[in-house]
């Protein structure tokens, strides 16, 4: 754990919670905080209570929806999918945050050439 | 970005902010159980499995707050806050709560109803289609009564046809009483007040039926089939809300009527054109009927578009002094005026100074109260000081602190509005159904959107104003000084105290200002009560006589002189008697002439106010005979042409010189003055009294319906079921109309002005009440701060009495200045109010040494507790205190 981790740039949580719902389907809010760390192989510093404040915010802007059920170890949990309208968001943010990092890749890349560091 | 979906769902979560926690907290117990159990699976003790999905999870009550936070609006939460710790302030604090919301509801009640009645019959238009173009005409110079307000039927007519200014011209028939009709049904007959109004009445004024139609041209037809339209009041509580009565016909005086419509709820007439009374239905007023009857149409015209009131009046000058009288009789003259006024102005135009007068002074009251709000929260203030000061060390801004204090304020004021508004409905729905108060519109009285408006307005003006004070004491200020000063010091304060005297100076010149007021409207009222109406109002009580004679005269007599015979055998009753009119209700004038005196000719008749009476009917009212005899039996029966006049009325006539035995023209007959009476208040008991004359009820003079006088020493109500039962005995057919003490048509008279006494008088007394509570928190507050000072002053020798003194002369101090500052005010106003008084000086001086007298006496006693609180200070307890 020693090693520093990614500090979460503004507005990247609802994308990636977005992006969870939309490959896994419906989920519960721990399902979604547990993945979100293993994709990101521990790399980002997640205090998982912030994903419902995420999550919240999300629901008002009608991006995901949320429903109560039962987990697979038969506890009940607050259910949440991601909506038509959400869908439609994720799109735009994707492409959105795959433009910025090619533009900062490029810049950081051409800033390596030059070599006058 | 937030989007209007979101910025709802926030608003939406601020008030479900309860469920939404529980349901928060929930989800996370169950995403740290589901953590637990991970971690177990991983192989972990219980303990580390737990801390584990603890730290992971990163403190809940961050996690709560975040989402919270992100899921509400940020100054809704903020005024969360402040909401929740006003409450909390308040109910830690629930007397000072309860008292502070008390007084507001008060302040803010009184000036909500008083603000429903000023934008009742001043501000509101008319309930009427463009209510701007309706006219009132009415002569000149009216000197006697309704006669002299009214036209012709020729001369309406004529004015109908040869005017350009008005769309349309219409009028009502004044002359006729209350309960002329009599409703006939399956059961005892019952009363109603029946009204003609001409051809177009409703249409000038714009009022649709709300069921059925209006009335057609032909039925102003003599001889066409009798119609009527009802008033919705009388067609719900009579006839049961029956739709299909439309079209059906009712039985009214025995005569078949059809019922052609109903009203609107809306159109109240009497609450327009004649206060207090009220109409139960409309029938065609016929030209042709009235034709030879003198003037009988009371006339409203709606004015053309774009044509100006001025114009119009150019033209009716121009008009009316060439119209005869009557067509077929020239030799009676011509020549009318017409006064044209805005009909809202007529309506209500002579209440306004009393009107403003009303609303000045519970504006006054408001601020009254908004001053000892002031106070009060200042000496809370004081009490928070320290809290306040701490709360801005510990880095609260100067702005939030004010908004908390505005915040606690504004919830004062709302709940003060709230219970005010509760108030103002209870008093405004008892005013509305008060038809003895003879005030025009107010039966129209209500709660609407306007004055809710009102109320709002005035709620968050009082906060602001008595926030104002304390607010800024308590967030500027030293934060040192503060802290440093408020221990329980000797002479701590000094600056605090000067601001609440002054204020509770402000509030006993506001108060003495209301008492003047009211000590002035009193004694003019007092002197109103006292003026010699010329009969005796109490002891006696009239009721409204049915019989069928089938226009024959001799029969009338007889059932008259069996009517009078028959009451005076009813046990207690001392004398009994007949009249067609009483006194300050309804009235009407004939032209009246001196024989013999002077040239004959039309130009010296003079108008008299007329009532055809039978004997005894001046002993029941309590009229007093100056001269000559009253009335007797062989004068109606023998179609003697006799009458007897007032004072006024034979010194007109005969100045200086015996009338009894001389000759006057009367209603077109020679008649013999048989005796003179002392002058009686025909229609209001402020204006001098008129010229009457009294006539026997024979063949030339007819009655026009007929009220049976009794006196009685026994209270009226005991009378009404004897009374009854005789007047049954003769007509079965007599409906249930009411049995009324002449005194109320005296309180109806006098109604308005005993209306605004009431009110103003209220607000003295209240006014008064809340000073004195002022003076009593500012004394008995400083008493309690000096505890310390004065324990050490009795320790060094004061007396008791001293130290009762030195209080009572402090209040007597801020007494006197506020005396001395409202007295010059109350000069000053009063001379404004001046044209309200009745035989009262503006500077009337008993009214305010005895204002005085009793704002002193009420001060002292506000001081005199605290004082005595004081001299009973142990100094050893006082000194051991801190």
């Amino acid at each position: 754990m020693g090693q520093s981790k990614l500090d979460l740039l503004q507005g990247t949580l609802d994308v990636m919670v977005l992006q969870t719902l939309h490959v896994l389907g419906p989920l519960h809010g721990y399902g979604i905080a547990r993945r979100i760390e293993q994709v990101s192989g521990d790399e980002v510093l997640l205090n998982q209570g912030t994903i419902y404040a995420s999550l919240v915010r999300l629901q008002q802007r009608g991006w995901i929806s949320a429903k109560w059920g039962t987990s697979d170890n038969n506890r009940k949990a607050k259910f949440y999918a991601i909506t038509k309208l959400g869908q439609k968001q994720l799109l735009r943010d994707a492409a959105h945050w795959q433009r910025l990092a090619e533009v900062m890749g490029r810049v950081l890349a051409m800033q390596d050439k030059g070599g006058q560091r | 970005m937030i989007s209007l979906r979101q910025t709802l769902n926030r608003l939406l979560a601020f008030f479900r902010s309860d469920r939404l926690d529980s349901e928060v907290k929930e989800e996370m117990a169950s995403h740290l159980e589901m953590a637990v159990e991970e971690n177990l699976r991983r192989g972990l003790s219980a303990e580390e499995a737990r801390r584990q999905a603890l730290i992971r999870f990163g403190g809940l009550q961050q996690a709560l707050e975040r989402h919270r936070e992100s899921r509400t609006l940020p100054w809704v939460d903020v005024l969360r806050q402040d909401l929740r710790f006003t409450f909390r302030m308040l109910r830690r604090d629930s007397g000072f709560a309860i008292v502070a919301v008390l007084i507001l509801a008060l302040g803010i009640g009184a000036n909500i109803a008083v603000f429903s009645v000023v934008n009742t019959i001043l501000l509101r238009p008319l309930p009427f289609r463009d209510p701007q173009q309706l006219v009132r005409i009415v002569e000149k110079d009216p000197k006697a009564g309704e006669s002299s307000k009214t036209y012709t039927a020729d001369a309406t007519q004529d004015f109908q046809q040869q005017n350009h200014s008005f769309q349309s011209v219409s009028g009502y028939f004044p002359f006729t009483g209350p309960d002329n009709f009599k409703l006939i049904g399956n059961s005892q007959p019952a009363p109603a007040t029946g009204l003609l109004v001409a051809e177009g009445f409703f249409q000038t004024l714009g009022v649709e039926p709300s069921l059925g139609r209006l009335f057609r041209p032909e039925e102003f037809a003599q001889h066409s089939q009798a119609v009527a339209l009802l008033s919705y009041p009388f067609w719900k509580r009579r006839l049961g809300g029956d739709r299909s009565i439309v079209g059906s016909a009712i039985n009214l005086n025995n005569t078949s009527v059809t019922v052609i419509g109903v009203l609107p709820e809306t159109f109240d007439f009497g609450a327009v054109f004649s206060p207090g009374a009220k109409v139960d239905l409309f029938e065609p007023f016929v030209m042709d009927v009235f034709r030879d009857d003198g003037n009988s149409l009371a006339l409203v015209g709606r004015l053309k578009q774009g044509v100006t009131l001025a114009q119009a009046q150019s033209e009716a000058d121009q008009l009316l002094p060439q119209f005869f009288f009557e067509h077929k009789h020239p030799e009676y003259g011509k020549g009318y005026t017409g006064q044209l006024t805005d009909l809202k102005e007529y309506v209500s135009g002579r209440l306004r100074r009393s009107l403003i007068v009303l609303w000045c002074a519970v504006g006054m009251i408001l601020l009254i109260v908004c001053v000892n709000l002031s106070n009060l929260l200042l000496a809370r203030a004081a009490a928070r000081g320290k809290e306040f000061a701490m709360r801005r060390a510990l880095g609260a801004g100067r702005g939030r602190l004010v908004r908390q204090l505005l915040t606690e304020s504004l919830v004062l004021a709302a709940a003060g509005a709230v219970i005010g508004l509760g108030f103002a409905y209870g008093i405004l729905s008892y005013l509305a159904h008060q038809g003895s108060i003879t005030l025009p519109l107010l039966a129209m009285v209500r709660v609407d959107g306007s004055v809710l408006e009102w109320t709002l307005l005035m709620a968050i003006a009082a906060a602001m104003l008595f926030g104002a004070a304390p607010g800024l004491r308590m967030s500027s200020g030293n934060l040192q000084e503060v802290l440093k000063d408020s221990g329980p010091g000797l002479s701590e304060g000094r600056r605090h105290d000067r601001m609440r005297s002054t204020l509770v100076i402000m509030e006993i010149a506001l108060a003495c200002v209301l008492l003047v007021g009211a000590g002035l409207l009193l004694r003019s009222f007092l002197r109103v009560l006292d003026i010699d109406l010329g009969f005796e109002a109490s002891h006696a009580a009239a009721i409204s006589v049915d019989y069928d004679d089938g226009g024959n005269v001799a029969k009338r007599t007889a059932i008259w002189q069996e009517i009078t015979s028959r009451s005076l055998m009813i046990p207690g009753v001392e004398s009994a008697g007949i009249s067609d009119n009483l006194p300050m209700s309804r009235n009407r004038s004939w032209g009246i002439a001196a024989k013999g005196e002077q040239q004959q000719n039309a130009l010296n008749y003079i108008p008299v106010f007329v009532y055809i009476v039978s004997p005894g009917y001046l002993k029941a009212m309590g009229m007093r005979l100056i001269e000559g005899r009253d009335l007797n039996w062989d004068d109606l029966s023998n179609n003697r042409a006799s009458v007897i006049l007032n004072k006024t009325a034979a010194r007109k006539l005969w100045p200086g010189h015996d009338p009894i035995g001389r000759t006057v023209i009367a209603g077109g007959m020679d008649s013999e003055v048989i005796g003179v009476i002392a002058d009686v208040h025909e229609t209001d008991a402020e204006d001098s009294a008129g010229l009457q004359m009294y006539l026997p009820a024979t063949k030339q003079f007819g009655p026009q319906g007929s009220y049976l006088v009794v006196r009685s020493k026994l209270p009226p109500a005991s009378l009404a079921a004897g009374v009854m039962h005789k007047l049954r005995e003769i007509n079965p057919g007599q409906p249930a109309t009411e049995f009324k003490p002449i005194q109320s048509l005296v309180d109806h008279a006098t109604s308005p002005r005993l209306f605004f006494v009431l009110l103003v008088g209220t607000f003295a007394c209240l006014g008064l009440i809340l000073a004195s509570l002022g003076i009593y928190g500012v004394i008995s507050y400083s008493v309690t701060r000096q505890t310390q000072e004065i324990g050490i002053r009795m320790a060094l020798g004061a007396t008791r009495s001293w130290v009762q003194l030195d209080v009572i002369s402090k209040t007597f101090r801020l007494a006197l200045i506020g005396v001395a500052v409202g007295i010059i005010a109350s000069l000053v106003l009063a001379r404004l109010i001046a044209s309200l008084l009745f035989q009262t000086n503006p500077s009337d001086p008993l009214t305010f040494v005895s204002m005085l007298a009793v704002l002193g006496a009420v001060a002292l006693l506000a001081g005199y507790l605290p004082a005595r609180r004081a001299s009973k200070i142990d100094p050893m307890v006082a000194l051991r205190m801190n």
